[in-house]
């Protein structure tokens, strides 16, 4: 986070005055706790899953039958079943539109922010902040409020423009309903790539920008030529994180599907694991869609966790 | 739950401290003609950012607006924009509903263990991270930054069979606990940059001054780590206390309902039924505030917090 207070810590050199031996240990006391608690809670369940992935877990099983051991068969059921790849499919597309149109507005906005005056820039970002700040779950009874299909202030407004949209629920068409959803996660997750590029732009110099006007560079050739190289790496991780919260949605599409939809037609990943092992106590599949969900999570984690690795070490 | 949108790993802190302006002189100097239409050019942007700062706070304008405004002025066709003549009675009714009172307690509760066991163990961690070069600490630092990507929906139906065997579905303990160990990776993180950011050469020369090593750990060292604490502490809260997944698996119980499960009810009433929107809409803001004061805090608090150094001057 603060890679100059980091080199401070770093350059410190070796304590003589303190005991070797106890030294030491010192640091492995210190990590017990967190360890502790990792491996219970995420440690131990995260074997379990794995194991139970590959086992035999139906009714016999719950009223005390051991589990029989299949290995990979309830991943070859899973991913011969089309209904998992149209899962798949609609959370990937979900997931990656969803994370660029985020990106694109929060690019925007950010340019914006740092092209208008003062007084219009803290009034977008204390607009923002507020938006980043709603608690999900009161944020998605707003939403679900807004959009109401006897009474939500949307279809009163598009109705007033003269559009039919008196009593239509938005919710009934799968189409409507990730297009809503896809609104709502937009709109909670701008502020934060808004904030971060915009902080990303204060780096960039004003006096090479200057220099360039000067020498007759356009709006868009500064752009290209010096703004995004610098902020690149700025770009690069959230456009990662974004994709990675968008790939398991799970709150905002759970509390649109409560609000009245078919959950078979907008089940995502999250809500489907959920349907599977919380709804129909099928422990084996859910576990197996869970470690899909894992490797494909860790695997696009991996460059994040590169790039925070590098800033341990610098 | 493992890292929403609040957790700003990168360096990412919104910094509010250098307005950026194209200098005057230029704008006097030349005389070409894409500085003539830059005024014009201005104001149109600004009139654009002023309309989408409103859009944007619209849902929670609405929410307040809503809130304050009695069920049958909702219930009309056309929309009350302003909450002229309205009143708190919604919150007056969620209060005497019965339920609120109890899952504010619930999550409280839950929102409390986790922040304390959170510092705890991940300032523990950040210390020996930050302050120690050990074998296996780069393990270490690599699991934390792993784990904390790790997301609540891939591993929930293991921990709904852990606390199950455990006998602690519906209980408060169980939720803090995976609780905690999805805060605890992120914290230790946030923590490191701060206690690395108070030298040791610091609390040895408080050493050499005469106090013990305790001594200058509680007298030199802590304070200065204290903005550190509050945010990673502020940052825990939040997540406890707006988290839902796990909520959702662990505690299925109708009287072990945390704040996040109680407005869902709302939600799923509203399916079947004409909704108090009133109600509801009073409801998400008493769940909202203390999550938009804190926050608010914590967003200043971080970015100081991680500016100043420990040693200035």
């Amino acid at each position: 986070m603060t890679t100059k207070n980091l080199v401070l810590a770093q350059a410190d050199p070796p304590r003589p005055g303190r005991p070797h031996k106890k030294g030491r240990l010192t640091p492995y006391v210190l990590v017990i706790p967190a360890c502790a608690i990792l491996i219970l809670a995420l440690g131990y369940p995260l074997v379990w899953q794995f194991t139970t992935s590959m086992q035999k877990f139906g009714l016999a099983q719950q009223f005390g039958q051991p589990p029989e051991f299949v290995w990979f068969d309830n991943y070859v059921t899973l991913f011969t079943d089309p209904y998992m790849w149209a899962v798949v499919a609609r959370s990937l597309a979900f997931c990656l539109i969803t994370a660029g149109v985020t990106m694109a507005i929060g690019t925007l906005m950010a340019l914006l922010m740092n092209a208008v005056h003062n007084a219009v820039r803290i009034t977008l970002q204390i607009s923002l902040l507020l938006a980043w700040a709603m608690p999900v779950v009161a944020a998605m009874t707003v939403w679900n409020w807004l959009i109401d299909w006897r009474r939500g202030v949307l279809n009163s407004v598009l109705s007033g423009m003269g559009l039919d949209f008196q009593n239509h629920n938005w919710l009934a068409n799968p189409m409507s309903f990730f297009l809503i959803a896809m609104v709502i996660v937009v709109w909670m997750s701008v502020p934060f790539v808004a904030f971060s590029i915009y902080a990303g732009l204060t780096q960039v110099s004003t006096e090479v920008l200057e220099a360039a006007q000067l020498d007759g560079a356009r709006l868009s050739q500064r752009l290209r030529f010096i703004i995004v190289p610098i902020i690149r790496p700025v770009l690069a991780i959230i456009l990662l994180l974004q994709v990675i919260w968008d790939l398991r949605v799970f709150t905002q599409i759970r509390l649109l599907q409560d609000a009245g939809s078919i959950a078979s037609e907008t089940n995502l990943l999250g809500t489907y694991i959920y349907q599977l092992g919380v709804g129909s106590s099928d422990f084996a599949m859910a576990s197996a869609v869970s470690i899909f969900v894992l490797v494909l999570t860790v695997a696009l984690s991996w460059f994040y966790v590169r790039s925070m690795l590098k800033e341990d070490d610098s | 739950m493992t890292s929403t949108v609040q957790s700003t790993g990168t360096a990412a802190v919104p910094s509010r401290t250098r307005p950026q302006r194209t200098a005057p002189p230029i704008r006097q100097q030349g005389a070409g003609s894409g500085n003539r239409s830059f005024r014009p050019g201005r104001i149109v942007l600004g009139v654009v950012g002023i309309v989408i700062s409103l859009i944007w706070v619209f849902p929670v304008y609405w929410m307040l607006n809503s809130s304050l405004l009695p069920n049958v002025v909702l219930q009309s066709t056309t929309p009350t924009w302003l909450p002229f003549g309205g009143s708190f009675d919604n919150f007056v009714a969620v209060f005497s509903g019965g339920t609120f009172l109890p899952a504010l307690g619930m999550s409280t509760a839950i929102a409390i263990i986790t922040v304390v066991f959170c510092l705890l163990f991940a300032f523990l961690g950040a210390l020996a991270i930050s302050r120690f070069r050990f074998r296996g600490r780069k393990a270490f630092v690599l699991a934390v930054l792993l784990i904390q990507m790790l997301p609540a929906e891939g591993l929930f139906i293991a921990q709904y069979k852990l606390m199950g065997s455990l006998n602690m579905l519906n209980s408060i303990v169980g939720v803090s606990i995976i609780y905690i160990a999805a805060v605890v990776p992120f914290t230790i993180w946030m923590l490191r940059g701060f206690v690395a950011g108070v030298p040791a050469d610091l609390e040895e020369a408080a050493m050499i001054d005469g106090l013990s090593r305790t001594q200058a750990f509680m007298r030199i060292t802590f304070p200065l780590l204290a903005p550190g604490l509050v945010a990673s502490g502020v940052y825990a809260f939040l997540q406890a206390w707006n988290e839902f997944t796990v909520a959702l698996v662990l505690l299925q119980d109708n009287s072990s309902q945390t704040l996040p499960l109680w407005l869902r009810g709302f939600i799923q009433a509203s399916a079947s039924r004409a909704t108090d929107w009133g109600q509801v809409m009073a409801a998400s803001t008493l769940v909202a505030i203390p999550v938009i004061i804190f926050f608010l805090f914590v967003q200043g608090r971080m970015t100081s917090g991680l500016v100043s150094g420990a040693v200035k001057g």
